[in-house]
């Protein structure tokens, strides 16, 4: 059973009595339960997708925080074979915030990254809730350096709340890391794909999202701030995350109708978490027609298609 | 009662005169020593306080005026943007916020920018504003600085920004964030071109602009004492729960950690940008004059 979400109380009404049911039935076998599950199984599903046709701005945002919702290593996982993960910026230190390295997606080699959130307590403190130091941005760059060299795509998953506000992130330059970051990604003579899997957290997501296409599942965020932030700075109150969310314009949807980002990645009903699986499936066949987009395209092309791709954005609102 | 508030309040102010035109013989405090000065006196002295040397905002118009030779320059016109593309709302419409800035500063955006020459060189040079709603990157300022950029593109000229800003204009969400890599392709181009960029960085500069073009120049110098970094200093507090330490995000200890080059005062600005652009564009040297600073040469 799924951890629910605030909003998902009738779902998880109707699906705790089923493991109710199921566990009593499990100790007496005798009990027949069969077309009450089905019928309680009906009700769930049907509970569950009047809430996720319908999600709010603000529900959204919690799906795409979901704690078992896939994270980039996850996608890594499921779609990289052949992966070996690199390390080091080899300026200053390793950042776990952002993983990445080398590997093969559906047999091509490749150099994918993302922002990784962790899944439990010890891992969310070693990648420190997939929130970056400068260090995970010019490890970024040292794979796409890579990359270049060696003429091979770059796929990047994007899952963070922001880069880290922290003494220690600003006394090493975490602006200067971010803008050169952005930088290499709009000068790569490779194609660069990304996909929003979770939060696409303000700069410190755009440092990787510079792409040529980007993808966006059905349920994760983009925004310059988080809603909290928002909430924070123009109403002075964190609680109305819940207005920010709604007035910043936030969801795959909103950024799809403004060209911000290329593609939806439609998500299983009641959000990736659900079905993780095909979740991650769907991802990958979306990552890899865009791909299909720049095969036997020139450096200058790809570059050219990159930039221009940006410099659009706005203008044809 | 609010929708009248905000459909009278900008009105008011047009009335009360909103414009900034501040009387010459008005008096202005030192927000470090509290000495009281002259407007007259301080804009003479470029809005650096004389005797405790603190650098005040000092406004767009006289900042490129001070910049270009014999203080003339040919304004870079801005592209027209589309306004409030997510009919924003927070305690006020983002269109009365807009509009109130633009009475307020008489400008229509956060970015105004000249083509001229300095010491002869020809430069383009843009200021962003922190009077403006911040010196906040919206559309219209990623698309000015864009602009600016093309125009020492198309003139082959050295690109100096002055630059205050507090960040993202979240008035205009995601198309706000945007503005960093748009307005890093167009660093991209003079990059390419060959063309020097110069970020003067002013007092304060934070968030998306620290975390693009701002740190993206060929060479980056500093007005004494601004405060310069990624994460404001209010959020780093929250985040770790403990003071900052003294000095902390200054030019001055950006500098001792490598990301800028020179933190000069004001009144040496000019004379270094001149220096630094001649050098980059093989120019040949000014004469130096006794006092140490430069001849201005006549062509």
């Amino acid at each position: 059973m799924p951890s629910y979400l605030d909003f998902e109380n009738s779902v998880a009404e109707f699906e705790g009595k089923i493991a109710e049911l199921k566990a009593l039935a499990a100790e007496n076998q005798s009990m027949a339960i069969g077309d009450e599950v089905k019928n309680l199984e009906k009700k769930a599903a049907k509970a569950l997708a009047d809430l996720y046709v319908n999600l709010s701005p603000w529900q959204k945002a919690q799906v795409a925080r979901h704690p078992e919702r896939p994270h980039a290593l996850d996608y890594i996982e499921a779609l990289i074979t052949d992966f070996t993960l690199l390390a080091g910026d080899r300026k200053f230190a390793e950042d776990h915030a952002i993983v990445g390295g080398l590997g093969r997606f559906k047999g091509e080699p490749v150099v994918v990254m993302g922002h990784e959130k962790g899944h439990d307590t010890a891992s969310r403190l070693k990648h420190n809730f997939g929130m970056a130091r400068p260090e995970g941005y010019r490890k970024a760059v040292r794979l796409m350096d890579l990359a270049e060299r060696f003429g091979l795509p770059v796929i990047t998953f994007i899952d963070t709340a922001g880069a880290y506000p922290g003494i220690d992130a600003e006394e090493r330059g975490q602006a200067e890391a971010i803008a050169r970051s952005t930088d290499r990604c709009l000068s790569l003579p490779v194609p660069l794909i990304s996909a929003v899997i979770g939060e696409g957290g303000s700069g410190g997501a755009i440092a990787i999202a510079a792409a040529n296409r980007v993808l966006m599942l059905e349920h994760a965020i983009y925004s310059v701030i988080s809603p909290e932030g928002a909430a924070s700075i123009l109403w002075r109150d964190s609680q109305r995350a819940k207005d920010a969310a709604t007035a910043m314009k936030i969801t795959a949807q909103d950024l799809k109708r403004l060209h911000v980002i290329d593609e939806i990645i439609p998500e299983p009903m009641g959000g990736a978490h659900r079905a993780r699986a095909q979740s991650m499936q769907a991802t990958g066949d979306a990552i890899s027609r865009a791909l299909g987009e720049f095969a036997g395209m020139d450096a200058g092309a790809i570059k050219k298609q990159r930039r221009e791709k940006f410099l659009a954005i706005g203008r044809t609102i | 009662m609010n929708w009248i508030k905000n459909f009278i309040r900008p009105r008011i102010q047009t009335l009360l005169g909103g414009k900034r035109e501040v009387a010459e013989n008005m008096w202005v405090k030192c927000p470090e020593t509290g000495e009281m000065v002259f407007y007259r006196d301080l804009e003479a002295n470029l809005f650096v306080i004389p005797a405790s040397g603190y650098h005040m905002r000092m406004p767009p118009d006289a900042r490129l005026k001070h910049f270009f030779d014999g203080g003339e320059y040919e304004p870079v016109a801005m592209p027209q943007v589309p306004v409030d593309p997510l009919t924003f709302r927070d305690e006020r419409r983002y269109t009365d916020r807009l509009k109130e800035a633009r009475q307020k500063n008489g400008v229509e955006d956060a970015v105004q920018a000249g083509i001229g020459t300095i010491d002869g060189a020809p430069v383009v040079a843009a200021v962003q504003d922190f009077a403006f709603m911040g010196g906040s990157l919206g559309m219209a300022a990623g698309e000015a600085i864009v602009a600016s950029m093309r125009a020492a593109l198309a003139h082959q000229s050295a690109f100096v920004l002055f630059v205050s800003s507090g960040g993202a204009r979240m008035q205009e969400g995601i198309l706000s964030l945007m503005q960093m890599p748009r307005t890093t392709v167009a660093v991209q181009e003079l990059r390419e071109a060959g063309l020097p960029y110069i970020v003067v960085l002013v007092h304060p500069v934070t968030g998306g602009v620290t975390a693009s073009y701002a740190m993206l120049g060929d060479i980056h110098l500093s007005e004494p004492g601004a405060l310069i970094g990624f994460a404001g200093p209010r959020v780093i507090e929250q985040t770790i729960r403990e003071k900052l330490p003294d000095g902390f995000q200054r030019a001055e200890y950006l500098r001792d950690h490598g990301m800028v080059d020179r933190v000069v005062p004001r009144g040496e600005l000019r004379g270094e940008l001149s220096r630094i652009i001649r050098v980059l564009t093989k120019r040949p040297q000014l004469p130096e004059v006794k006092d140490g600073t430069l001849a201005i040469a006549a062509s």
